[in-house]
């Protein structure tokens, strides 16, 4: 997957969690919980539909790499460059 | 009544409900005594299709579609009936403390439904548990109903769950009453809810136990009385009331549905199922010692028959013995037009005979084709609506599985 693809799967993720997301203003390198309408748990739904459609385990101290939205497309494009 | 000052004097002023067919109380009412059955059918998994009672309200009026998405469904219902019974009320928190509110809300059972959903999850990822969801123990822990009415409404007094199978409904109602008369809350919400119709489990150990009610018309399955009912019409619903202490009600100008006089809970002790007519009657004749009436003085008899063969006979032969003689007392039931709604039938039912205060009809009985002659009682209401001079009381039957028995009287509000 490219890059924006993989942002594009992000954002359709986040948004199936929170149909009221607003990422017209979103700045891919800030914090996606100081911009966004999600908690601790949204995040964990993330995680898991991460796995659930590409078989993506993410160990639990690599989290913190899922911050942004920059970070989350550095984390994954190696993940899922074959997808 | 014996004797009571009017702040251990508890009355309802408010209804919040959903129940197949209706989304308010007077939609509900309405279909009572119009002879509507609210009931459809459900294709579940693993049970293809049955008869069942299905809700249709403004899910996302009280909360949004997130919100929904994460709890349960039982919580959705609760937060729908509890917004509109506080609405109903005229309550908005300006005259009682948030704090100073309980949330008290009966389950016949809960989790059920997030279990299986899950397993079944699980099941398309070959049964690996890391695909097992972060939400379920939330969704599951037995206060989760009553916990997401609290959370949406920034309730912060106390909140649990009341687990008394199908009598869990006015056990919540009790519960209320209780904690407003020992003054540990000012005003409570209170009620059941149930959200069983997602569950197969629960359908199929229904029709393993022979109890699940068939019929090639679902609107004529559930049929309490009637020599060809089968068992019982699994439904999901809910009802909030608000319960305050009468003194406080007047103070504020509140309408008043009733109030409420009588209540007794006892226990079989006998069967894990099987219900049992002598101790039901027993029950009854402790809800009118408390409520200080004779059995005569009772109008309506709501029944809690779920359509089994046994448990409406059971019924029947305490209340020929309870009410031999009343001529002037009326017996129907709200479970032959909303199938059983589990946790939320005695307040649903309830609900649906309140507005009898100020119409004065008896809803009745319907699918009533073929009297059974051992549920042949006197003052039987059924298939048209009964109308009479006066309501001045109606007591409210709701018995469940492990031998669980409660009633409740509610009285015509009379200021003194």
């Amino acid at each position: 997957m490219s890059r924006d693809e993989i942002k594009d799967v992000l954002l359709e993720i986040i948004a199936d969690i929170d149909e009221e997301a607003d990422f017209a203003s979103l700045d891919a390198d800030a914090p996606l919980r100081d911009q966004l309408d999600l908690d601790s748990m949204d995040f964990l739904d993330i995680v898991m539909e991460l796995r659930k459609r590409y078989k993506l385990q993410i160990p639990e101290d690599e989290y913190p790499q899922l911050a942004t939205l920059t970070s989350c497309v550095n984390y994954l494009e190696p993940k899922l460059q074959n997808v | 009544m014996p004797y009571l000052p009017d702040n251990q004097r508890i009355v309802i002023t408010g209804v919040g409900l959903t129940a197949p067919g209706a989304a308010n109380l007077a939609e509900f009412r309405a279909n009572l005594l119009a002879g509507v059955s609210g009931i459809a059918t459900i294709d579940l998994r693993y049970m293809g299709v049955h008869p069942a009672g299905i809700c249709r309200f403004a899910e996302t009026r009280y909360r949004k579609k997130r919100e929904n998405s994460r709890g349960t469904r039982a919580g959705c219902i609760g937060v729908y009936c509890a917004n509109e019974a506080l609405a109903d009320a005229g309550i908005d928190f300006s005259t009682y403390d948030r704090a100073a509110t309980g949330v008290y809300i009966g389950l016949t059972e809960h989790g059920t439904v997030e279990t299986e959903n899950e397993v079944y999850n699980i099941g398309q990822y070959g049964y690996d548990v890391n695909y097992w969801t972060h939400h379920h123990n939330p969704r599951t822990v037995l206060n989760n109903p009553a916990g997401e009415i609290t959370m949406n409404l920034g309730i912060t007094g106390p909140h649990y769950s009341i687990g008394a199978a199908c009598a869990a409904g006015n056990a919540a109602l009790i519960q209320g009453m209780q904690m407003l008369r020992l003054g540990e809350v000012e005003l409570a919400l209170c009620g059941g809810v149930s959200e069983c119709v997602g569950s197969f489990g629960i359908f199929a150990s229904f029709r393993a136990q022979g109890a699940l009610a068939e019929h090639e018309e679902p609107t004529r399955a559930s049929r309490p009385f009637d020599r060809d009912r089968n068992g019982i019409v699994i439904s999901e619903g809910g009802c909030v009331f608000t319960l305050e202490r009468l003194d406080r009600a007047l103070a504020r100008g509140a309408a008043i549905y009733g109030e409420l006089t009588g209540y007794a809970m006892n226990s079989d002790a006998r069967d894990f199922v099987l219900p049992y007519g002598p101790r039901q009657q027993q029950c009854m004749e402790a809800a009118l010692a408390r409520a200080g009436l004779q059995p005569a003085d009772i109008t309506i008899v709501n029944t809690h028959a779920t359509g089994t063969r046994q448990g409406d006979v059971e019924e029947c032969t305490a209340l020929r013995a309870t009410f031999a003689g009343c001529a002037n007392t009326w017996i129907n039931n709200t479970k032959s037009s909303i199938g059983h709604a589990m946790g939320a039938a005695g307040v649903l039912e309830l609900a649906g005979n309140l507005p009898s205060f100020t119409d004065n009809r008896v809803h009745p009985t319907i699918n009533l084709d073929n009297l059974d002659p051992e549920c042949a009682l006197p003052g039987l209401v059924a298939n048209t609506p009964k109308q009479l001079d006066r309501v001045d009381a109606i007591l409210n039957n709701s018995f469940g599985m492990l031998g669980i028995n409660s009633v409740v009287i509610v009285e015509r509000f009379v200021a003194d």
